[in-house]
């Protein structure tokens, strides 16, 4: 288990590295120059000039990448090439609005989608079944986008229940924030508890129909016993498996959801970066995105050590 | 001459595998409904004006599903709700909803299509070389592909969109090298697999060229998963597209597209509903479409295996 852990942990080191050197990459193979991009047509030439210089531009790629690396390292995020403040300050600033959402949509997913899951593949074929079955395509093929605007015009501007936008005061006011959570976590957490409850029922249906689930069904053990001792403690290692794959793709629809909720966090940052084309913040979010899901991987890798015997035992 | 003919239909029926296919696909309802839906969107698409006709005869097409043209404006008209004229209301500029929505149904299907296409040749290309090589050329494929899907697709879209500019073809090449990872690591591992059985064997033993194996016996092999895989993915990259289009990157006015329409419409969120509710159900009826035909082919290519 230590040895396994250890690995783990040594191998995040080379991805984190390889996915910072392609953020570096890409954002140079910008079409144009960033500074004019930057600063608009009709910069003058000495402003253009001056930002290029402040921001290492005029340097060979080579040093730009020590710089960079070197930056990265020491925890320094560089500025903003539109409005020149810290990057770092603002991306401290948002990112436990992205934490706390992106924590209680999984939550949010899992919690009710195992047992969803379950329920489906025991009553197959029910009307229960088939419902959760429709569930789980819609919420397959809807964009976490327009699922926020239908929450928004049911709960906010029909029902007048629930904030439509921003984020509430999370450092202020932290218990009144939690009425700005709520449509952006159900926007979220919906999608992948479809995606969860999908999962969860096709593993049981095959875990069912394994021959130590007969047997302890013959046995006379309880159908609670058989279905949470046997059948779901093997079909969780899959379940846990893909729940790192869908937190990274929720995390990319957290960037949409915050826009439309213009809710702080890293994704209106990002997208605020992209529009304005601001390719130094651009960088450092992306970094701080890519880093996000490695990290997500890495405590999934782990969680699947834990849980599989073969891995603990070894 | 009677007797002969209850022989006949006395005997099994042979069955050749693609007949066998085709009938476990149409007894599976939910992969008959995806079909005709996507096959119903593709008409909508195709005959929303009559452009084949028109490009013969060398004039300015007119529309032929849709009832109006997609970007008349008729400011006297603004903001209508649904009526019996407008069935789906009009915009800001009084340009018929319902119009520019069939018309939008042609950005979001090339994106779709083309997307796929470039990251399934892309990642098919790559997929195979890897699979099969099985060198250090198999190692730093996968490295990289391990890294490219560290990104978060959604996010690896908006990277390379931001880099390139917005457009339909830089959508199309966005969309495409976010999908291409994925394409790889499907057709790699496939090859894995068929690439240790006897027949690949025997043909390597025969002296048969490398190119030709791949081509004549692995990649029809495989082709089964990358069709499941590329329906599945049209409709990932359907969304994804709407995605970018909702934040602004989208193709550029007045050219309708879904999520630029729902982008414009948000702000009338109180006042005008229609104008964002109704481009939505278009885009989530489209992924819908290719999510159930992409499943239905997956039953129909699992139950092949069992055969």
């Amino acid at each position: 288990m230590t040895r396994y852990l250890i690995t783990r942990l040594l191998l995040a080191i080379p991805t984190l590295l390889a996915v910072f050197t392609i953020v570096f990459l890409v954002i140079r193979i910008v079409p144009g120059d960033p500074a004019v991009a930057a600063l608009g047509d009709y910069a003058s030439q000495d402003a253009v000039e001056a930002l290029r210089e402040r921001m290492g531009l005029n340097d060979p790629l080579p040093v730009q990448y020590a710089d960079y690396l070197g930056n990265l390292l020491r925890g320094d995020l560089g500025t903003s090439m539109i409005n020149g403040k810290s990057i770092s300050e603002q991306i401290a600033y948002v990112l436990p609005y992205t934490l706390q959402l992106t924590a209680s949509a999984v939550l949010f997913g899992t919690l009710l989608g195992v047992p969803l899951g379950v329920l489906t593949a025991l009553k197959r074929n029910s009307a229960a079944d088939y419902l959760g079955r429709v569930f789980s395509l819609a919420g397959l093929s809807i964009p976490a986008f327009y699922l926020a605007i239908l929450l928004i015009f049911t709960f906010s501007v029909r029902l007048g229940w629930l904030p439509a936008i921003g984020g509430g005061d999370l450092y202020g006011d932290p218990i009144g924030s939690l009425r700005y959570l709520v449509l952006p976590t159900l926007t979220l957490g919906l999608i992948m508890m479809a995606s969860v409850t999908r999962l969860t029922r096709s593993t049981m249906l095959n875990v069912l129909r394994e021959d130590y689930v007969r047997t302890a069904k013959a046995k006379g053990l309880s159908k609670w016993v058989v279905i949470f001792g046997h059948a779901l403690r093997s079909a969780w290692l899959p379940i846990v498996a893909l729940l790192g794959l869908w937190t990274a793709s929720l995390i990319g629809d957290s960037v949409l959801t915050e826009f439309v909720f213009s809710r702080p966090g890293l994704g209106k940052l990002l997208i605020g970066a992209i529009l304005q084309r601001d390719y130094s913040a651009l960088q450092s979010i992306m970094v701080i995105y890519a880093a996000f899901v490695v990290v997500v991987n890495l405590l999934t890798d782990l969680t699947y050590g834990f849980l599989d015997p073969r891995i603990k035992h070894n | 001459m009677q007797q002969a003919a209850t022989t006949t239909a006395d005997l099994p029926k042979i069955r050749t595998h693609r007949e066998r296919a085709w009938n476990t696909f149409i007894r599976n309802r939910t992969a008959l409904v995806g079909l005709v839906m996507v096959i119903v969107i593709v008409l909508i698409a195709i005959f929303a004006d009559d452009w084949i006709v028109a490009t013969i005869q060398g004039r300015e097409p007119v529309p032929l599903l849709a009832p109006y043209d997609p970007n008349i404006q008729d400011t006297r008209n603004r903001l209508q709700p649904p009526s019996a004229e407008h069935w789906m209301g009009t915009d800001t500029y009084g340009r018929d909803v319902f119009s520019r929505i069939i018309y939008g149904s042609r950005v979001s299907l090339m994106v779709g299509i083309f997307a796929v296409l470039m990251g399934g040749l892309i990642g098919t290309a790559l997929g195979l070389m890897a699979g099969y090589s099985r060198s250090s050329i198999e190692n730093t494929i996968m490295r990289i592909v391990d890294v490219f899907m560290a990104f978060p697709s959604l996010i690896m879209g908006l990277m390379v969109l931001a880099v390139l500019g917005s457009g339909l073809d830089k959508m199309i090449i966005a969309i495409g090298i976010m999908l291409a990872p994925g394409f790889v690591r499907l057709v790699h591992g496939a090859t894995l697999g068929i690439r240790e059985n006897d027949y690949v064997l025997a043909a390597r033993a025969l002296g048969v060229s490398q190119s030709r194996i791949l081509r004549l016996h692995i990649l029809p092999n495989l082709s089964g998963e990358v069709v499941v895989m590329g329906s599945i993915w049209i409709a990932v990259a359907i969304r994804v597209e709407a995605s970018l289009s909702f934040i602004g990157l989208g193709v550029s006015p007045p050219t309708p597209a879904w999520g630029t329409m729902i982008r414009d419409g948000v702000q009338y969120l109180t006042t005008a509903p229609w104008l964002s509710i109704f481009p939505g159900i278009a885009i989530l009826l489209t992924v819908l479409a290719f999510n159930l035909l992409g499943d239905g082919l997956r039953d129909v290519l699992d139950s092949k295996s069992y055969d």
